[in-house]
């Protein structure tokens, strides 16, 4: 449970970081050498349904999971890579397809899905993301270690989730 | 008047908490077997409070045959409520379930539920053995895992984000051990170790 708000300071710190050496006319390309992997997380598989349609929003929407995916090591943003997230969610349980949604990162790494509001389910407010490799190989990837995610809301009231990846070349 | 007190104190303690998880928003969002799952869960930990109380005859306007008889019927009752929580829970997100019961889940409630489960069991299953083994053995034992049962369900229960309303939730957990303290000072438990300790010194 602290894995990931750990994980989202040192984003927020990073990306801070990022801002003010860009802002600063300083490019230290050093700072994002050795960015260790995210590791996959227990019961991130958990009610994983493999093969979700990529889609703008999964049901109604109304929150909304983000995140960045980056290469270990250099931290080099990967554009077009396939994320799959699924959640207990007002209009669902975990193990139901209409739960699951599948989009892929921009040029910057960047990824969006608008999902019905995840709400506490198995004692926490938590979603669900994954890296497949098999399932990236049909976008033209897969060229990474697969990376189950789990991650915590802080509250069950939040409208957002921010969720970072660092993949490992396989 | 006293009896009254007693008898409509602990039934707040232990309705309360069941009736606000019921008006929990999160309900509209769940599957029966899954909101079953969860009640039997929050009404085993009611009848958890009972269960001591019973044990040490307690309760006013109860004869002891009677209160014996009434603690085996809660003690089942409570077992059986833990299995439909736990298959009710299996039916709703098997692979949960199976890392909880295999202590890798990510939750840090799940351990504590399954000890507290393997320890209610095995008071269960201990009274079962009854005829069969030493009175000695038999209160140190069913005190032992019934204690384990109680003080593991706090945790369990408390640290879980869900229909159960914070300050009942706290409260009833407090009374549960509460009642599990009274009866093992009432019972005094530890006698019979001593005085088998004396025996053999002797």
């Amino acid at each position: 449970m602290n894995g990931s708000r750990t994980d989202r300071r040192r984003f927020l710190a990073l990306g801070a970081g990022a801002t003010l050496v860009t802002a600063s006319g300083l490019t230290v390309p050093a700072q994002a050498a050795g960015l260790p992997p995210t590791p996959t997380m227990r019961g991130g598989a958990n009610n994983y349904r493999a093969g979700a349609a990529i889609m703008e929003r999964i049901g109604g929407g109304g929150f909304t999971m983000e995140g960045r995916v980056r290469r270990a090591g250099d931290g080099a943003p990967l554009a077009g890579r396939r994320i799959q997230m699924w959640a207990h969610t007002t209009e669902g349980h975990e193990r139901d397809w209409e739960s699951h949604g599948a989009t892929l990162t921009n040029e910057d790494g960047l990824f969006v899905m608008d999902m019905p509001q995840i709400v506490p389910a198995f004692g926490q407010a938590h979603g669900h993301l994954a890296y497949d490799a098999d399932e990236d190989g049909a976008f033209g990837g897969g060229g990474f270690e697969t990376v189950f995610l789990r991650p915590l809301m802080s509250s069950p009231n939040d409208k957002t989730l921010f969720v970072d990846f660092v993949l490992t070349p396989a | 008047m006293r009896r009254f007190a007693i008898w409509a104190g602990l039934g707040a303690l232990a309705l309360v908490p069941v009736l606000l998880a019921a008006w929990s928003p999160y309900l509209a969002f769940r599957q029966p077997v899954y909101i079953v799952a969860g009640f039997a869960g929050i009404a085993a930990l009611a009848l958890m409070l009972f269960q001591p109380l019973l044990a040490s005859l307690l309760l006013p306007g109860m004869s002891a045959a009677r209160g014996r008889r009434l603690h085996v019927w809660v003690g089942t009752a409570v077992v059986g409520l833990v299995i439909i929580h736990v298959g009710g829970l299996w039916i709703t997100s098997p692979p949960d379930v199976i890392d909880a019961l295999l202590l890798r889940s990510p939750t840090p409630f799940s351990a504590w539920g399954v000890l507290a489960m393997v320890a209610l069991f095995g008071a269960g299953m201990l009274a079962l053995a009854r005829g069969w083994i030493g009175v000695r053995a038999w209160r140190v034992g069913h005190t032992l895992l019934v204690a384990t049962a109680v003080i593991a369900t706090v945790p369990h229960a408390w640290l879980i984000e869900g229909a159960m309303e914070p300050f009942s939730k706290a409260v009833l957990l407090a009374a549960a051990l509460f009642t599990l303290a009274l009866a093992v000072r009432r019972r005094q438990v530890w006698r019979v170790v001593w005085r088998r300790r004396r025996l053999e010194r002797g």
